[in-house]
């Protein structure tokens, strides 16, 4: 039971190559680009909410921020989709390895954290004590706000596999729960909507991405402008 | 003058497009494509283009003309997936593909 419930997180290989890198390249083919104002209607509704989202997102920073927005929008894109495409029957999430968010992850943290302290040395050096400590306090405090900060890219990495991992786990679980009671108690289709249910809110795992890019967002922002 | 359906010069063999080579000019056919890197890009480009045109770059483009990348995308994993379904185990005595037949 246990080997063949991981056995959907095994990366794939095509004779000990890794297809996981084809598997990696193939969101870009949904998205086309276009050279005119007028588009075909995938195209238009891709840019109708590549726009809503970079319009909500980059709203907050000011014009050093928003250099990163290419960046920023195409983090999120390539989450939502490679999270989605995931909930495909049969399919690889490349983000369910651990391996892949870190490389996410820290490069983009490092970067915010070092152009931080590179513009303004004692703006990021005050945000390892907040405002308004007793006196006493504050070694400790100064320790806890290093080893928060230090710990802001394994939290992104780990937060964004282990909530798809989980969620797909769960998938295959009930699923195969599903066509068991199949047999011994039909009348037992309220696993059936379980599943459902599951699956509808694991399409929250949009909102994962929401999540991902939006506490790096913050991260960025307290950084490098305040 | 050519009378009508008879073409002046013979068009080489590597130029013609896979419909319309004799089967007795196959092998010789393949052997003339262009299998350097770039020439494979071609061909994907080409065929990239070709979908991409007939079915999503139009005015009135439908949601089928993504579903069937995505249902091709589906079958593509499940080739991946096929050898793990059928491997036989001995604690259940069973492979994945007859426990799920059972169930039928």
């Amino acid at each position: 039971m246990n080997e063949n419930l991981f056995a959907s997180f095994i990366a794939p290989t095509i004779l000990g190559l890794p297809a996981a890198v084809l598997i990696i390249l193939f969101p870009p083919l949904l998205i086309p680009t276009s050279k005119y104002l007028i588009n075909n209607r995938l195209i238009t509704t891709q840019q109708w909410l590549i726009k809503l989202t970079s319009k909500q997102m980059m709203a907050m920073h000011n014009t050093k921020g928003r250099t990163w927005s290419l960046m920023l929008v195409s983090l999120i894109i390539f989450i939502a989709t490679t999270n989605l495409l995931g909930l495909l029957p049969h399919s690889f999430t490349p983000t369910t390895q651990l391996s892949m968010n870190l490389a996410m992850a820290i490069p983009l943290w490092a970067g915010a954290v070092i152009m931080g302290f590179r513009s303004k040395i004692k703006n990021a050096l005050a945000h390892f004590l907040p405002q308004g400590t007793p006196t006493p306090l504050i070694p400790m405090l100064v320790i806890i706000e290093t080893i928060s900060l230090l710990i802001q890219p394994m939290a992104l990495a780990v937060r964004l596999t282990a909530n798809i991992t989980a969620g797909h786990l769960l998938m295959h679980l009930i699923g195969s729960a599903t066509l068991a009671m199949s047999t011994i108690n039909p009348p037992s289709t309220l696993i059936i909507f379980t599943i459902l249910i599951l699956l509808t809110i694991l399409e929250i795992a949009v909102a994962l991405i929401q999540a991902y890019v939006f506490t790096l967002l913050v991260s960025l922002y307290l950084h490098d402008n305040t | 003058m050519a009378s009508v359906g008879e073409c002046p010069a013979p068009v080489p063999v590597k130029d013609k497009k896979l419909l319309e080579v004799k089967l007795g000019e196959l092998p010789s056919w393949i052997l003339m494509r262009d299998f350097s890197p770039s020439g494979i890009f071609g061909a994907f480009q080409r065929g990239y283009y070709r979908y991409y045109n007939k079915y999503i770059n139009v005015k009135k483009g439908s949601i089928s003309g993504i579903t069937m990348v995505l249902a091709c995308y589906v079958l593509f994993s499940y080739s991946f997936s096929y050898k793990h379904l059928n491997t036989y185990h001995l604690a259940f005595l069973t492979s994945e593909h007859e426990r799920l037949r059972k169930y039928h």
